[in-house]
């Protein structure tokens, strides 16, 4: 083939190449303007947010409770009511939903009853969290008489993020290099000692982002905890495990459902410090990952 | 106790954890099988399933679900024809084209879309969506079936997305390559080559959509309105499986009356339709990467 | 033969030779019997027989995959950990079998320390991967007697004058050659009678090559050592023993200078010789 003749088109298909590249490029127009449209829907919902509700941020706000005057209510009975439940739900999930991790990961090895609870995990992981909130009401609240308690709708959030634990604690696990383990049961360690002493001090890091992760969603779940029968109007934080109680997202949902549009400008403000809370969580999440990383990099 | 008598409790231990998981599913079925039973002990099964009314809370009460199993349907098709073309479209891009760059905004959007409340969604589709869109359609009713299902289908985009891009991301380089070297254009590889090649694990992502969208409850519990209806008008208002199961339990309904079970029964539905759905969707995804791996 | 063709030996030569005779008198530290070993229904080892001797430093060497490796690991049982494994046939230590039922692995392991091919510190300080090995085994009461069989450790393994100022330093902010000698410290610590040792060097440069050879010199004065190596002249210069192995069989064992010298199968002497592998 002589070298100074222009490469042409010629033969079958000829004709057809620039059209090709015409559809190439329309491909990625529609692609990219889906993708903006993504991207505007995003920002409008923030700013729509942020416009209706800011004007109500105050300190007032966030130290007040309920009132049937949109002005004078507040949130303070369902920030503290949602810190509480948030936290007793970690106490519930994070020992069951740690152990059960180790013991799938560690133990279980292919053995049918580890693959079945495995099989049965990534199913709970998609039933919607509604669900869980009928389990939490038949369960919890009837059967085990807890009342329409924190304890009750803890133990319904602890259920629904168990699964979401479970899998990113695995995860976290997986991640620690064999060599570890072997240079641990090579001096004469046992397995547990070798999973305590090796094993979660470096898989820690990732296991608490996952935690994290996790808890971040049940702080905006509504459905099962309505489900459950938190209330929707109080005038007080709850002080106990068996207290009654709301959480934030059940009273932005109330404020919401209102037909008056003062009441939709607290709703708005509320959102906005459930945000800020995600956002916090979330942060806490990459902080530690990041750092994980620096460290595993050694 | 010795070191082994330790190690052995331990291992006991660990493994009683894990179970809890299936009694976790053992409790869901348990619960909702037992009020169920209850509910049809009352209402006979082919009324449930077949009847057009539903309006358990009167006078004189009907117990027929279509309506509602409607409304959710309604819902979540709305949802689909959104999220399952732009999710797969941003999945191809991202798989195929993406630079670095771009890949850097657009996957925070994503997890930022995908880690909204499901209660600030329905805020946006009740105040901002639905106002917008009667605009343009004057006869829009406040509660729709129109503006919660484009939210919808906003919300569930990033799970499209993300999982179809795993999908796209396991067929192998060597099939790509192989249609490059035959002069095709990026588009006709990525259309034709790479989604046949991922189909199961597209597949297995829009089904999982669909359950999402099924099983979502806060969005059409604000936006879609309370009125169980067997129609397929976007325009006016419908009551979803969801949606009425907060209603009731919002309401003041003692315990162990019918009223009181036809959540139970509603919640039996929703879990056997999202519980096929999941299998599926899991089988599906084995097959593929048994194909792949 | 011309030293152009390359014959790979085939199976059947391998049916008709004899396994070389070894002075079997006097006391024997490991002793495997007739060992089998399968991964799954795969067989890695087949009918190995060598009896190896205390205080000496044993070299297995032969091709990538002949199953040297792998034979190391039964000896403190390390395959267990590798799921669908299985032993048949005995391996004694100091005439106990160490695959009869009722064996505590654990403390096999004690005493049957190993050195891995790539070094594997524990992401901790020099002192506490040191100190590992002593606590999980109750080794060491006081404080200052686990700082004493610390530093003794790290004196035995030729690292003391290294670290002494860095104990309290992380073990990965350390050289190649002082991680991999910080592991051989790690598992002196616990005071094993055998130390095996996987390919310890072949990761590291020359000159932390000799110090690790110089260090098994000097150790095999009080301990056992076995060295699996795919370096034919550090299997010669480090070793008294030295066993060849190949495709899963034991096919010499003999003293080092007599199996680099005057090899009595055709197959050694091919393999020695660079003919293949």
């Amino acid at each position: 083939m002589s070298g100074t003749a222009p490469l042409t088109f010629e033969g079958e298909g000829a004709s057809r190449i620039a059209w090709r590249r015409r559809f190439d490029v329309l491909f990625q127009v529609v692609a990219l303007l889906v993708m903006v449209v993504a991207l505007i829907c995003l920002g409008t919902l923030l700013w729509d947010v942020i416009s209706d509700g800011s004007g109500r941020l105050s300190w007032q706000f966030i130290t007040g409770f309920s009132s049937r005057r949109a002005s004078q209510a507040g949130i303070w009975h369902a920030l503290t009511g949602s810190l509480f439940v948030i936290i007793v739900t970690a106490v519930l999930a994070v020992p069951v939903g740690v152990a059960a991790a180790i013991y799938l990961e560690e133990y279980g090895g292919r053995s049918v009853v580890a693959r079945i609870i495995e099989l049965n995990i990534t199913n709970l992981a998609a039933v919607p969290s509604i669900i869980y909130g009928l389990l939490g009401l038949g369960l919890f609240v009837r059967m085990m008489g807890m009342g329409r308690s924190v304890l009750a709708g803890a133990a319904t959030l602890a259920l629904l993020v168990l699964p979401v634990v479970i899998l990113s604690t695995r995860e976290a696990l997986r991640a620690v290099p064999r060599s570890l383990r072997e240079g641990s049961y090579a001096l004469g360690a046992t397995q547990w000692q070798t999973i305590w002493h090796q094993v979660l001090p470096v898989a820690a890091p990732g296991i608490m982002t996952g935690l994290i992760l996790a808890l971040s969603r049940a702080i905006g779940e509504t459905a099962p905890l309505i489900t459950i029968g938190a209330v929707t109007f109080a005038t007080f934080a709850p002080d106990s495990v068996w207290s009654p109680f709301t959480v934030l997202p059940i009273q932005i949902f109330n404020w919401v459902s209102r037909p008056q549009t003062d009441f939709h400008a607290n709703a708005a403000a509320g959102i906005l410090v459930l945000v800020a809370l995600l956002l916090s969580m979330n942060a806490a999440a990459i902080w530690l990952r990041d750092r994980y990383q620096k460290r595993g990099m050694a | 106790m010795t070191r082994r008598g330790f190690e052995v409790v331990i291992e006991w231990g660990l493994f009683l954890c894990a179970l809890l998981s299936i009694g976790t599913t053992v409790g869901i079925i348990g619960v909702l099988t037992a009020e169920t039973i209850g509910f049809l002990e009352e209402v006979p099964i082919l009324e449930f399933v077949f009847g057009t009314e539903w309006t358990p809370l009167f006078a004189m009460p009907h117990f027929g679900v279509l309506p509602l199993i409607m409304g959710t349907v309604l819902v979540s098709t709305i949802a689909m024809l959104v999220a399952l073309p732009m999710g797969l479209l941003t999945a191809i891009y991202l798989s195929e084209y993406s630079s670095e760059g771009l890949r850097r905004v657009v996957k925070p959007v994503l997890e930022l879309l995908a880690g909204i409340p499901t209660v600030v969604y329905g805020y946006f589709a009740l105040l901002f969506v639905t106002p917008l869109l009667q605009q343009f359609i004057p006869s829009l009713s406040g509660f729709n079936a129109l503006g919660p299902g484009i939210v919808m289908g906003i919300m569930i985009l990033p799970l499209v997305s993300s999982l179809a891009e795993d999908a796209m991301r396991g067929v192998p380089r060597g099939l790509r390559e192989g249609s490059y070297a035959l002069g095709a254009t990026r588009m006709q590889t990525s259309l034709r080559v790479v989604v046949p090649a991922a189909f199961s694990g597209i597949t297995a992502a829009f089904i999982l959509a669909i359950s999402r969208a099924i099983g979502e409850t806060m969005i059409v519990a604000i936006a879609a309105g309370q009125q169980p209806r067997l129609t397929f008008d976007p325009t006016v208002p419908v009551e979803t499986m969801t949606a009425y199961i907060v209603q009731i339990s919002l309401g003041d309904t003692p315990q162990g009356t019918l009223e009181y079970r036809t959540i139970f029964a509603v919640g039996m539905l929703l879990f056997i339709g999202t519980f096929g759905l999941n299998i599926v969707s899991t089988w599906l995804r084995e097959r593929y990467r048994e194909e792949y791996a | 033969m011309s030293a152009t063709t390359r014959s790979i030996p085939s199976l059947g030569d391998l049916t008709a030779s004899r396994q070389a005779s070894v002075e079997t008198d006097g006391p024997c530290k490991i002793e495997a019997d007739r060992l089998n070993f399968f991964y799954g229904e795969t067989r890695a080892l087949q009918d190995i027989s060598i009896k190896i001797k205390p205080h000496l430093v044993t070299a297995f060497i032969g091709p990538s995959g002949c199953g040297k490796s792998t034979f190391l690991r039964t000896l403190n049982r390390m395959n267990d950990i590798i799921p669908g494994t299985r032993a048949e046939g005995k391996v004694l230590i100091d005439g106990s079998d160490i695959y009869s039922s009722g064996v505590d692995v654990v403390q096999l392991r004690r005493r049957v320390g190993m050195v891995f091919q790539k070094s594997n510190p524990f992401p901790k300080s020099v002192f506490e991967n040191i100190a590992y090995g002593l606590r999980i085994n109750g080794m060491a009461g006081s404080k200052s007697e686990l700082a004493a069989r610390v530093e003794e450790s790290l004196k035995q393994a030729a690292l003391w004058d290294e670290v002494k100022d860095r104990l309290h330093d992380s073990a990965l902010a350390t050289s190649g050659g002082q991680q991999q000698r910080l592991c051989i410290a790690r598992a002196l610590a616990v005071r094993p009678d055998i130390l095996l040792m996987d390919e310890p060097a072949s990761a590291l440069d020359p000159i932390a090559t000799q110090r690790i050879e110089e260090l098994v010199y000097d150790l095999k004065k009080k301990y056992t050592i076995v060295i699996v190596t795919h370096n034919m002249q550090q299997a010669a210069r480090v070793s008294d023993y030295t066993a060849f192995f190949w495709l899963g069989r034991l096919v010499e064992y003999d003293r080092t200078d007599r199996i680099f010298t005057a090899p009595t199968q055709k197959l050694t002497e091919d393999y020695v010789t660079g003919r293949f592998g």
